[in-house]
């Protein structure tokens, strides 16, 4: 039994503003980009022009030669080793020294007195290019086998290709009453932060290189550069600063953090970098441009007898963290609703553009789409309630899915059946409202979501997150820990967890987040996994040195351990306020007894993942859901949609601060609304269409709706005090949902996002002429059909509820 | 971040300290107001002037002076927050009121000027682009290059006129003053622009625009409808304005001017026409909706698809007919559910 059950909370479930919020309002947060060190100099990368080309020649004669450089690298400056998150696609260099393969690969760095300067000089750097064909779509790509964009992969500009099956597809949709098969496209986009990516890099007269980033992955960022500046891991320190918003962007090791590592070395300056908006677009890692075909099988109740998805990813460049990316278009869709057959062929193409990646919610929210406008469409045909349908076909708890993923609690019966009662979804549904030429509609979608990916991304038997807890003699408690702040409130989480097992104020816990050299690994802010592993590790972490104070306090007040409680500042008898001593008071006590009050936790998720050949992709230790009901209106004249209301609930497990999940749902809304109604990266003649915040499109405060945020609470055993995830799942409903809110206000489907005003006119002026009213894509790429790995379904098969955990032994006996 | 070009910077405190620097420093030297405008052009170096002539501390350039009844005259350094909330701006000549107050955000209202407005540069997607990005792509005639890369082919410039107060004074039949080294001239505001991305002003780069004039407003009625992506921030991508003076429910003077679908704020003169003698009924309304939509030639140099912004210009200069006709404008209101 974990500490908070044994008495009401008193921290958790609190809507407690984030530990700095004080500091982010009034401007006191240092990011990277405010350090200012003695002697810095600034420094900016040369990038390339072309799409593909071959660098025949750099010269750096004429920057050098300019006043006020320090220094001017190439690729020849670096050692030859190539890097990429993933230890499958190691593809990329910091300063490519023989091809560029997009717009914006870097290829030469500067640094210099001021940031002026360094921009003047990389403009004095005379690079000889060769021109390459470029390949800027998936179809030239395949069509285009001779024109290579790396040398490896699955296929000439394949990088990857993926096929899984799970029982007798075509036996599954012999059985069914209506088989449904739709295409769909799901546009990329970016994260766009506030914060644009610096760094600063001190190569100190030591010898040692610390580095301070705007980064989601210190740890994996650590390794990286050991690896690429072939200097000891042991001299390299990688602290991540105040992230100013991620979303996925900050999760790679970037030729940004590399160029000013050795500028510094070469300099014997501190050196920074920040890259520009621009940049950024370049930098991107954001959401795969995806084309589905889906074909689904449907009884006339609206059961599903078996799914078909394949989807093609548009890769971009580089390899990035595609090729999780591509089992993510697959393989997490099952979780929501019973699906006892399941197929999935995915395919990543190598294009000549910004590497795609993880954003928010990564890979899934193309094959939601994909999934709930198809079940919207046969919601239709079979005539059954759209929310009705979903309601009966979810997921039972603790059971597996086709494709052997366990979840543990749902909630998502309870997330639909709240959204539909506190819109008043039959009846808004029921009665179609229209004002001149503005038609309302309703439409609704479900989802499912990872709470931390189950595996790391190198093999490892080590924890994915750890704590390490020190109690100070004043009363307060240092917690050092990996995780990295982006802006989710992870420091603020990991603050309210240790405070309140250790029954003291969020206030006396100070956080120290991700220095490499002070605190444990963390693995990174991705994949909704930093509450559950972090916040596991810091429970257990909180509990040992708990049970150091018991056990003192114990002695002092000749009562059995058993008998205290923590609560209120104070350690002391339960049910007797007298017997009790101040939390300070309980650490001189327990460090005269132990000595120095630290105490470490460590987690790493439950060993259950299936053993074929991509088994561990999609496993979680649990899953959030989440049900969405939007209410928007169409213009039929102008195309313009005004999105109304926002419905949605969602399965969080427990809400530690539901201040924090509020925000993050309403955060993923927003998204949501961007990616669905006007969001994309895009390209013409080779180069970004619109790299700038103004010109790339996305939301004002203006386009927001009313969002009524409904938290349901599963507490699930995998998580701290029953939380699940909440940062991601939120969002995917949205895309489909207003899909679906479109066609029921004015008739025409509209199968790939963004839906802009000029497709709804497309799709009307099509209808009006007889045609289907959809606008959507048309063709599917050419790729040839790779075999499947043929694996039993596992659907339906009972799942333990919680299974041994490594490094958590002692807390489960 | 981007940085500005080194520049040198004269604070003129009279329109004749500002003139004499013009003429002092020539081709290196450009006037500065809000600067809202001109610094982000600067930053992607479309501009790299060496000195800076600004404007913000010439007292008899900014305030609002005369009446609806005899005539608006507005400093040319009159804020655009200032002309939107100006009540008699707002009662009598709610094109331009609505217009300003539609420009941008409310933080680059409080800074950028009307002057400035009817002088913003004309912009095109090859061309608000940073000074790497159209190195990428190829400089366009516009600035450092000599092609045009919206009409590959064309030997003119294609840039959009992106005014939102430009189109709505021109249906208002403004005028402006200019103060130059040879004197000063006042002309219609449609005398102001020119069809020509580049050279889209008529005016001498000595030229600064001082004040603008209103004419009385005369029971004129007038309304400017904005197309743009979001809400805020957005230049627009199409911008109507319609100015029509009625008796009774008879139209007796009428002008509709397009913002944003040419280098410069295109008058529907047929659609103008169309209008003389009849009444706002559904049928004319569809007619001169139609008329006006011809000369709308939008290129694929802006945000939306060019097909739609020719497709919306109807339906606004439908929408706009309607609003001055006091007929339900439809698409505007929206139903709260029971
Ligand atoms: C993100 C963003 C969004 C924007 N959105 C819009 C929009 O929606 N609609 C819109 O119309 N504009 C928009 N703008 C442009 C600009 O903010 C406005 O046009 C503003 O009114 C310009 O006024 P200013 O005083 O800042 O001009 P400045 O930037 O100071 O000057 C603009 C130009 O006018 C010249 N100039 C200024 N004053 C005079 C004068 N008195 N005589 C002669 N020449 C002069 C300058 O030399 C310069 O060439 C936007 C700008 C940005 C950065």
């Amino acid at each position: 039994m974990s500490a908070g059950e044994k008495h009401g909370f008193s921290v958790i479930g609190q809507p407690l503003p984030k530990l700095d919020a004080w500091a982010k309002v009034t401007g006191e947060t240092r990011y990277a980009d405010d350090m200012v060190l003695p002697r810095m100099a600034h420094a900016k990368l040369l990038r390339s022009p072309h799409a593909h080309a071959l660098i025949r020649r750099i010269d750096t004669a004429r920057a050098r030669a300019l006043p006020g450089v320090y220094a001017v690298i190439t690729g020849a400056d670096l050692p030859r080793v190539k890097f990429g998150i993933l230890p499958v696609s190691q593809d990329e260099e910091a300063l490519c020294t023989e091809r560029v393969r997009m717009v914006g690969d870097a290829v030469a760095a500067v640094a210099a007195v001021d940031e002026e300067t360094a921009e003047q000089a990389c403009r004095l750097i005379d690079v000889d290019w060769e021109p390459l064909p470029a390949l800027m779509s998936m179809e030239e790509s395949l069509a285009h086998p001779e024109i290579r964009i790396h040398e490896y992969g699955d296929g000439p500009n394949v990088h990857k290709h993926v096929a899984l099956q799970f029982g007798d597809v075509d036996a599954a949709f012999a059985r069914a009453d209506l088989v449904r098969e739709d295409t769909f496209y799901y546009e990329g986009s970016t994260h766009l932060p506030m914060e644009q990516h610096a760094a600063v890099a001190q190569w100190g007269a030591d010898g040692k290189l610390t580095l301070w980033s705007s980064t989601q992955t210190p740890h994996y960022v650590h390794r990286s550069l050991a690896k690429i500046l072939a200097v000891p891991g042991a001299h390299i320190r990688v602290v991540a600063a105040p992230v100013g918003g991620g979303f996925g962007g900050k999760l790679d090791p970037f030729a940004h953090e590399i160029a000013v590592c050795q500028l510094s070395r070469l300099t014997g300056r501190p050196v920074k970098i920040a890259l520009t908006r621009e940049e950024v677009f370049y930098v991107h890692r954001g959401r795969h441009p995806v084309l589905m075909w889906i074909k689904t099988g449907f009884t006339k109740r609206g059961d599903i007898t078996g799914c078909h998805l394949k989807t093609w990813l548009d890769g971009g460049a580089y390899g990035s963290y595609g090729v999780a990316s591509t089992f993510y278009t697959g393989v997490v869709n099952p979780a929501s609703y019973k699906m006892p057959v399941y197929k999935f062929e995915g395919a990543r193409i190598f294009t000549n553009k910004p590497p795609c990646g993880p954003k928010r919610g990564h890979g899934t929210p193309q094959p939601r789409f994909a999934l709930e406008v198809q079940i919207d469409k046969a919601a239709e045909e079979l005539g059954l309630d759209p929310a009705d349908m979903r309601r009966r076909i979810v997921t039972e708890p603790f059971t597996k899915t086709a494709n052997h993923l366990t979840v543990t609690t749902t909630g998502l019966a309870e997330c639909i059946d709240r959204v539909v009662e506190a819109s008043r979804w039959r009846e808004r549904r029921a009665r179609p409202r229209a004002r001149g030429a503005r038609k309302r509609g309703v439409g609704f979608a479900c989802s499912a979501y990872m709470t931390g990916a189950g595996t790391a991304i190198y093999w490892n038997a080590m924890p994915h997150s750890g704590v390490v807890l020190r109690a100070d003699r004043s009363g307060a408690v240092a917690l050092l820990c990996g995780a990295t702040d982006i802006g989710q409130g992870s420091d603020s989480t990991l603050a309210y967890l240790a405070a309140e097992v250790l029954g003291i104020a969020p206030k006396d816990v100070h956080v120290h987040p991700a220095d490499t050299t002070l605190t444990p690994v963390d693995l990174g802010s991705y994949s909704s996994r930093v509450t559950l592993m972090c916040g596991m590790a810091a429970i257990q972490a909180a509990e040992r040195l708990r049970g150091a104070l018991f056990e003192a306090v114990a002695k002092k007040l000749e009562v059995p351990p058993g008998a205290l409680v923590a609560r209120d500042g104070k350690i002391g008898v339960a049910d007797d306020r007298e017997k009790a001593l101040p939390f300070a008071q309980a650490v001189e006590l327990g460090e005269a007894m132990h000595g120095v009050l630290a105490f470490p936790g460590s987690y790493a998720p439950p060993k259950r993942a299936a053993t074929f050949r991509g088994g561990t992709m999609g496993q979680s230790p649990c899953y959030s859901f989440s049900a969405g009901i939007v209410d928007l209106s169409v213009d039929e004249e102008t195309g313009e949609i005004a999105v109304h209301d926002v419905w949605i609930a969602h399965d969080v497990g427990r809400a530690l601060n539901p201040l924090l999940v509020e925000g993050q749902v309403e955060g993923s809304v927003y998204m949501g609304i961007g990616e669905a109604l006007m969001e994309e990266q895009v390209f013409r003649k080779n180069l970004h269409k619109t790299p700038s915040m103004l010109d790339y499109k996305s939301p004002t405060a203006l386009e927001m709706p009313e969002i009524h945020t409904i938290l349901v609470e599963t507490d699930d055993p995998e998580g701290p005090f029953g939380a699940k995830e909440a940062g991601q799942g939120p969002l995917l409903p949205i895309m489909p949902a207003i899909a679906n809110a479109v066609y029921h206000a004015v008739g025409v489907r509209i199968d790939e996002v963004p839906i802009t005003p000029d497709k709804i006119l497309r799709a009307l002026d099509q209808k009006r002429r007889g045609g289907p009213g959809r606008v959507g894509p048309e063709k599917l790429p050419l790729l040839a059909p790779r075999e499947p790995l043929v694996v039993e379904s596992a659907f339906g098969q009972p799942a333990a509820a919680v299974v041994v955990r490594p490094f958590q032994t002692e807390r489960l006996a | 971040m981007m940085r500005l070009p080194p520049f040198t910077y004269v604070a003129a405190r009279t329109l004749a300290e500002a003139t004499a620097a013009l003429a002092e420093h020539g081709h290196a030297a450009m006037l500065v107001a809000g600067g809202t405008d001109l610094y982000p052009n600067m930053k992607r170096r479309q501009f790299e002037p060496r000195v800076l002539v600004g404007l913000r501390g010439i007292r008899e350039l900014s305030g609002v002076r005369g009446s609806a009844r005899e005539g608006v005259t507005l400093g040319a350094g009159t804020t655009l927050s200032t002309v939107a909330a100006h009540r008699e701006i707002a009662t009598h000549y709610p094109a331009l009121a609505t217009a300003a107050g539609l420009v941008s955000s409310p933080q680059l209202r409080a800074m950028g000027t009307i002057g400035g407005n009817v002088c913003v540069d004309t912009r095109c997607n090859y061309y608000n682009q940073s000074f790497e990005w159209r190195r990428a792509i190829g400089f366009c005639m516009k600035k450092d290059g000599d092609t045009c890369l919206v009409a590959p082919g064309s030997t003119r410039c294609w840039a959009v006129s992106s005014s939102d107060t430009a189109p709505a004074l021109v249906s208002l039949d403004a005028r402006v003053r200019l103060v130059g080294p040879g004197g000063e001239r006042t002309v219609p505001i449609a005398a102001l622009y020119r069809d020509d991305g580049i050279e889209h002003l008529a005016k001498t780069r000595e030229e600064i625009v001082t004040d603008i004039l209103l004419p009385p407003a005369d029971e004129w009625r007038s309304t400017y409808l904005k197309l743009r992506r979001r809400g805020s921030f957005d230049f627009p991508v199409l911008g109507v304005a319609v100015a029509a003076r009625l008796e009774g429910d008879v139209v007796r003077g009428a002008r509709i001017v397009l913002g944003a679908v040419a280098s410069l704020p295109r008058s529907a003169e047929r659609a103008e026409a169309a209008l003389i003698g009849r009444r706002l009924t559904p049928e004319v309304i569809a007619t001169v909706a139609d008329l006006a939509a011809g000369p709308s030639k939008p290129l694929d140099n802006t945000d939306f698809t060019h097909p739609y912004r020719k497709k919306v210009t109807r339906v606004f200069v439908a929408r706009a007919l309607r609003a001055i006709g006091g007929l339900d404008a439809g698409g505007s209101a929206v139903e709260e559910v029971a």
